[in-house]
């Protein structure tokens, strides 16, 4: 199977989804030009009525996609940063996620918020280093975040089809990463789990750029004779949670593996449906490794100690096995 | 008045009937409220009824609003029926947003209301997108957003103002200025006098209108939209006008006190409730008294039809979040 970009992937998605429902319309910053890369010449192909650079002005078009997703669009929304989701806020959580539950269920707000570039990448400190979807999760908004780039297509295009306001978290850490895409058409269904890597003696959960991550930890402790395995939910909300609680049970061991804030993070709410759920099959107290409860400071050694680290899951992992097997 | 006007007499006819409506629907709810019939508090449109009727009525069905916290006028007058509106202040099933919503939430989209909203400035770019989308679409509609003077100093509304400008949205903003974001006086808030004023720093015209003179609310709304629909780009219209009640339902019992009894008054004075019947009946246009009656009617069975409508089962609180459900979700708490 070819190989593409992570990156390439979410643009092939878009080409596709653009091509098959005129609807489709991409409103963002530096869109035109695609800073970021995803909509490079895109209004090539698809010209100015379907490819909207907008001014910094987050709220604003935001809400703006709200009202044309009601009639009748289905915009995908580019945010260039992550922390911009945190301006245009009440757009999101209080307009675009709630009127529909609001108007009892009237109409439909097929939006899809394209969150590149998410988490920290290196240098770029506080207000452009977060991972924000527990935030949205919190509100009800359903989200995903692909590991891989064949994830990335499928889920996208899945959430761009979605009736519903769907917020995709492209990591900054996996943008260039390559990875095996089908050629042919697919779609990824939003609220499916994938088990990346078996194995018996302990479940991590992994969340975005992380899989990869947790992947290799895994190979490590494979050399070691232990039996690792890697599960990515990709769908956050809606969550798998049959396929979780399986992996759980299976093992009995349970590390969670994410880069999101510690307090009230994703973490939370996973380990809390696992305690809830498989609590009889644990064979020893779930554990959680999260990025800590400050923004991400700008000093290389500073930022590398706030967030999750391979080192630190591989560390977790073989204390968790000794622990359990005393 | 201008007793030459253009219009003819049944339209005459119906910005009073909408106007009549408004105002008793109002001091209905207001009742309703204080028996409890009605859950919370509602924010009441009395004084404000030349504006809704005079915008709305110079707009076609297909046409979209966005509304505010203070929205009832602004539905009845768009065409929303007084039954199912009551039903939903009330919380029953048979409401507009099946008890989801109350009074702030209110939305028709089949009548492009595209709902009254609890947060001040943020239907404003909602219409904006809609306006886009007409526009995609090769359909001539306009988006009306609604707003308050207070809704005036809100960002959102200047993003919107700039994003309908740049991309020559059909939108009008529609600047509903009663003189108070609750008790704090515009003077204090802004340091404009014409709020309409602000209009030209989007390279938009702004133009300021009497809000008490249904007549001049619609003249100027009718020459908007048409500018408008012509495809030259968003305005932004300013109506001066001014509620003679409280913020909300609650406000007389907290004994808030920040207009003098005077001001009030003086306004008062220029009820459109008072002077433009006075003024139908004056050129034989028709008799208010036989609208008032019928709109009592109207609203006696709107309230019976509510009244007796059931509540909605509560495990349906549930319902509706998704228009695509997955099972499990929405999570319920316990």
């Amino acid at each position: 199977m070819r190989e593409i970009r992570y990156l390439e992937a979410l643009t092939e998605a878009l080409r596709e989804e653009m091509r098959r429902d005129p609807s489709v319309v991409i409103i963002g910053e530096d869109v035109r030009h695609s800073l970021r890369g995803v909509t490079k010449g895109i209004i090539d192909e698809f010209g100015p009525d379907r490819i909207f650079d907008t001014p910094i002005s987050e709220a604003g078009f935001t809400g703006l996609a709200t009202g044309a997703a009601m009639a009748g669009m289905r915009p995908v929304v580019e945010y260039q940063i992550n922390a911009l989701i945190f301006v245009a806020f009440d757009q999101l959580v209080d307009q675009a996620q709630k009127l529909r539950y609001m108007m009892g269920g009237q109409g439909k707000i097929p939006v899809t918020y394209l969150v590149v570039a998410s988490g920290a990448r290196r240098g770029l400190a506080g207000q452009h280093s977060d991972h924000p979807y527990p935030l949205l999760v919190h509100m009800g908004m359903k989200a995903v975040m692909p590991s891989t780039p064949r994830d990335a297509k499928g889920l996208f295009k899945a959430a761009i089809r979605e009736d519903d306001p769907v917020v995709v978290f492209a990591p900054a850490a996996l943008l260039p990463v390559k990875g095996a895409v089908p050629e042919g058409e697919y779609t990824i269904p939003l609220g499916q789990a994938e088990v990346k890597r078996e194995g018996s003696d302990l479940t991590i959960i992994a969340v975005g750029p992380l899989v990869p991550e947790a992947l290799k930890c895994a190979e490590s402790l494979a050399s070691e004779g232990i039996a690792a395995e890697v599960l990515d939910p990709r769908s956050l909300l809606p969550l798998d949670r049959e396929t979780i609680l399986a992996s759980a049970r299976k093992t009995g061991r349970v590390i969670l593996f994410d880069d999101s804030n510690r307090t009230c993070g994703y973490a939370a709410e996973l380990s809390a449906v696992i305690a809830e759920e498989a609590w009889d099959s644990l064979r020893a107290p779930i554990r959680r490794i999260t990025r800590a409860d400050v923004p991400v400071p700008f000093s290389p050694p500073l930022e590398a100690y706030v967030l999750p680290s391979r080192d630190r899951l591989l560390e977790e992992c073989r204390q968790l096995l000794t622990g359990s097997r005393a | 008045m201008n007793p030459t006007h253009p219009l003819d007499r049944d339209k005459l006819i119906g910005f009073y009937r909408t106007m009549r409506l408004i105002r008793r629907f109002e001091e209905r709810v207001v009742e309703l409220v204080n028996r409890d019939e009605i859950p919370g508090v509602t924010h009441e449109y009395v004084g404000q009824e030349a504006v809704a009727t005079g915008v709305c009525h110079a707009l076609r069905p297909d046409d979209v609003i966005t509304s505010t916290h203070r929205g009832h006028g602004h539905i009845l007058a768009k065409g929303g029926d007084p039954r199912r509106m009551i039903a939903e202040l009330m919380g029953k099933t048979t409401g507009y947003n099946l008890g989801r919503g109350g009074s702030m939430h209110i939305a028709d989209l089949s009548l492009g209301i595209y709902g009254a909203n609890g947060i001040v400035g943020a239907g404003s770019p909602i219409a904006c997108g809609a306006a886009l989308a007409a526009k995609l679409h090769g359909i001539d509609r306009v988006a009306v957003a609604f707003f308050g003077d207070g809704g005036m100093n809100q960002g959102v509304v200047h993003e919107a103002l700039n994003l309908a400008a740049i991309w020559k949205l059909p939108v009008i903003f529609v600047c509903e200025n009663n003189g108070y974001a609750i008790s704090a006086s515009i003077k204090e808030m802004a340091a404009l006098e014409r709020l309409a004023d602000r209009a030209a720093a989007y390279g938009m015209p702004g133009e300021w209108v009497d809000g008490m003179d249904v007549l001049a609310v619609h003249a100027a709304t009718t020459r908007a939209v048409e500018r408008v629909r012509g495809g030259a780009g968003p305005m932004l219209l300013e109506c001066r006008t001014y509620r003679f009640v409280g913020h909300f339902t609650a406000e007389k019992a907290r004994g808030l006190k920040y207009r003098t009894e005077e001001e009030i008054a003086e306004w008062r004075k220029r009820d459109p409730l008072v002077i433009y019947p006075a003024w139908l009946r004056q050129e034989g246009i028709c008799d208010p008294a036989q609208v008032d009656a019928e709109v009592e009617a109207l609203l006696e069975e709107a309230v019976a039809f509510a009244r007796q409508s059931p509540f909605p089962a509560p495990d349906e609180a549930l319902d509706g979040m998704y228009a695509v459900p997955y099972p499990g979700f929405p999570a319920r708490g316990w």
